[in-house]
């Protein structure tokens, strides 16, 4: 086994996700599976290759810092799940 | 008259000769989905009223005596991952079961700008993550030709909408496949864009530097009229190329006279069904009698495609589905502070293989792996992109079958489409008959960067050289 009862507790903690003691088995199964299978990749040699993130060559894009019309604050506040003057509206962050 | 078995350009054309309304042809798509929606399951979301009102707009264009663009008054389906101001957008996904668009997505307002007929929002797997559209939150769809099949995904309501005649033409979206292999499961043309062609801006982001937009159409040159209207470098996306666009009906010309086409041996894999293979062959025999030329290539880096695809598709997915936190939009189930309250929304409304994929994703992300996971895997992309650069010096195109409606099968089918978004290419797959069980069989022809005009030459060529049956699935 790879991945260790621990890692699944920080990836989950990361990932904003619940794993319940009884699913933790499964998981770590199936995270197993998946990280033996992508171990092929460990027999090509990479040394001098760069990486690829974006398949066609692209440079940064500027465009000139002008003000232009936005997403009206109703609208884009419409499907918020609770909101408050104009706010979105969220539990406790810090404690009292 | 059944409308709803004809090609865009063909209705277009009874339009203008005014031998049909563009209400007329709605009327008749909608009393084919209310036929066959039952069985097939296309559609998360119909929007009749919608469709009808633009209809008689372009109704009114016509009597008016002004002239009506390719797609205007064609009833489509739209894949419930591209954005629809004011109709529900849930990726199929119960974290946005509720969510109403403030924008539309930019593919939207180019075909808004025809008068689109969208007659509803086409299922999918959840977030496009699957290959099946039995993945859904909210129901499974069927494959029009036996549904006791599945159509492919995660386009299978576009693909069987499709096919089914419950939608002339559809948007999917393909990520590593998610357009060509419903296509092909279902018997229509899927064509994915070249990397940039197509804006993804209010495209729900999966993958962000593999997703693209594209067609799914029942002939060649409905391909290329969609084509033609959703291309084009756009301001909100900054991933978007402005490379010029051609009108890519210039290349419906049946003309392959020394085309050299490549046949990659490494698609040949062990467990390809003899059917596909045979298939392959004829298509290629096809092409060898207009004159083109089939020369055996190798794409050596072949065999890593799909566990360089598992790791950079679920990391870049883990990272877009951070936004899904329950603050601005989207489900929220409380929690007592709002580590909790996001905690328990991501938990309840995500599906199953959603999370499994966060997990890896950020698995391979986190400190300590990173190195050896996701920045190898993007090292490994280098290697198959540079596959297809050094075959394309020797041959005009790369020419592959799509792997057979099998459930165990259904691994390998990745194998022919995956390396084609890790190289940003265009690919298209295009009907090329039938299995013994009635099943439709593709075969997908892979271009150059920016060169779909090449392919569709090609796909055209041969769709108009060989008879690979009905179009329609009753």
């Amino acid at each position: 086994m790879k991945v260790t009862e621990q890692d699944i507790k920080t990836v989950a903690s990361l990932s904003r996700l619940k794993i319940r003691p009884e699913e933790s088995a499964r998981v770590i199964e199936q995270l197993d599976e998946i990280l033996t299978y992508v171990d092929i990749l460990k027999s090509i040699d990479t040394e001098k290759i760069s990486p690829t993130t974006y398949a066609l060559p692209m440079q940064n894009v500027f465009r000139e810092d002008v003000v232009k019309p936005s997403l009206d604050r109703d609208l884009a506040l419409s499907n918020a799940p609770l909101k408050e003057d104009g706010y979105f509206k969220v539990p406790r962050v810090l404690e009292e | 008259m059944k409308l709803y078995e004809k090609t865009a350009h063909e209705l277009h054309d009874m339009l203008v000769a005014k031998k049909i309304s563009a209400v007329e042809l709605t009327n008749n798509l909608l009393a084919r989905i209310d036929e066959k929606e039952s069985d097939i399951g296309a559609y998360l979301e119909i929007t009749r009223e919608n469709a009808l009102a633009t209809a008689e707009k372009v109704d009114a264009k016509i009597a008016r005596g002004e002239e009506i663009a390719p797609l205007e008054g064609i009833p489509c389906a739209i894949k419930d991952n591209i954005c629809t101001k004011g109709v529900k957008t849930t990726c199929a996904s119960k974290i946005l079961e509720n969510f109403v668009p403030p924008y539309d997505a930019t593919v939207m307002e180019k075909l808004n700008a025809q008068n689109l007929v969208m007659l509803g929002k086409a299922n999918l797997d959840e977030f496009a993550m699957g290959g099946s559209t039995e993945n859904s939150a909210y129901h499974p769809t069927k494959n029009p030709w036996d549904i006791n099949r599945v159509p492919g995904g995660s386009s299978g309501g576009s693909a069987a909408a499709v096919a089914s005649g419950e939608a002339i033409f559809a948007l999917g979206s393909d990520t590593g496949g998610s357009i060509r292999q419903p296509a092909s499961f279902c018997g229509v043309v899927g064509l994915k864009p070249t990397y940039g062609r197509v804006s993804r801006y209010g495209l729900v982001a999966f993958a962000s530097s593999l997703d693209q937009i594209g067609p799914i159409t029942r002939d060649v040159r409905d391909c290329a009229m969609v084509l033609n209207a959703i291309c084009g470098n756009d301001k909100m996306d900054s991933t978007s190329t402005a490379a010029p666009v051609p009108d890519f009906t210039e290349s419906l010309v049946t003309y392959v006279k020394n085309l050299k086409i490549g046949l990659p041996k490494e698609y040949f894999v062990s467990g390809m069904d003899k059917e596909i293979e045979d298939a392959v062959i004829e298509a290629t025999d096809v092409f060898e009698k207009l004159g083109a030329k089939i020369v055996e290539i190798s794409l050596p880096h072949t065999e890593y495609a799909i566990a360089t695809y598992y790791l950079i598709a679920p990391a870049e997915a883990a990272t877009n589905l951070e936004r899904y936190d329950g603050v601005s939009y989207g489900a929220r189930v409380d929690g007592v502070d709002v580590v909790d309250m996001m905690t328990n929304t991501r938990t309840e409304k995500f599906g199953e293989e959603v999370k499994r994929r966060i997990m890896i994703g950020n698995y391979a992300l986190s400190a300590g792996y990173y190195d050896a996971y996701y920045l190898k895997a993007l090292k490994v992309r280098t290697l198959i992109q540079n596959d297809f650069t050094e075959a394309f010096k020797n041959v005009d195109l790369v020419l592959t079958g799509e792997m057979v409606n099998d459930p165990l099968k259904m691994y390998l089918q990745d194998i022919c489409t995956v390396p084609t978004n890790l190289a940003g290419l265009p690919g298209i797959s295009i009907p090329c008959g039938f299995t013994r069980e009635y099943l439709p069989i593709g075969v997908q022809l892979i271009g150059k960067p920016l060169d779909e005009a090449t392919i569709l030459r090609a796909a055209y060529t041969y769709e108009q050289n060989q008879n690979s049956g009905n179009k329609i699935a009753q």
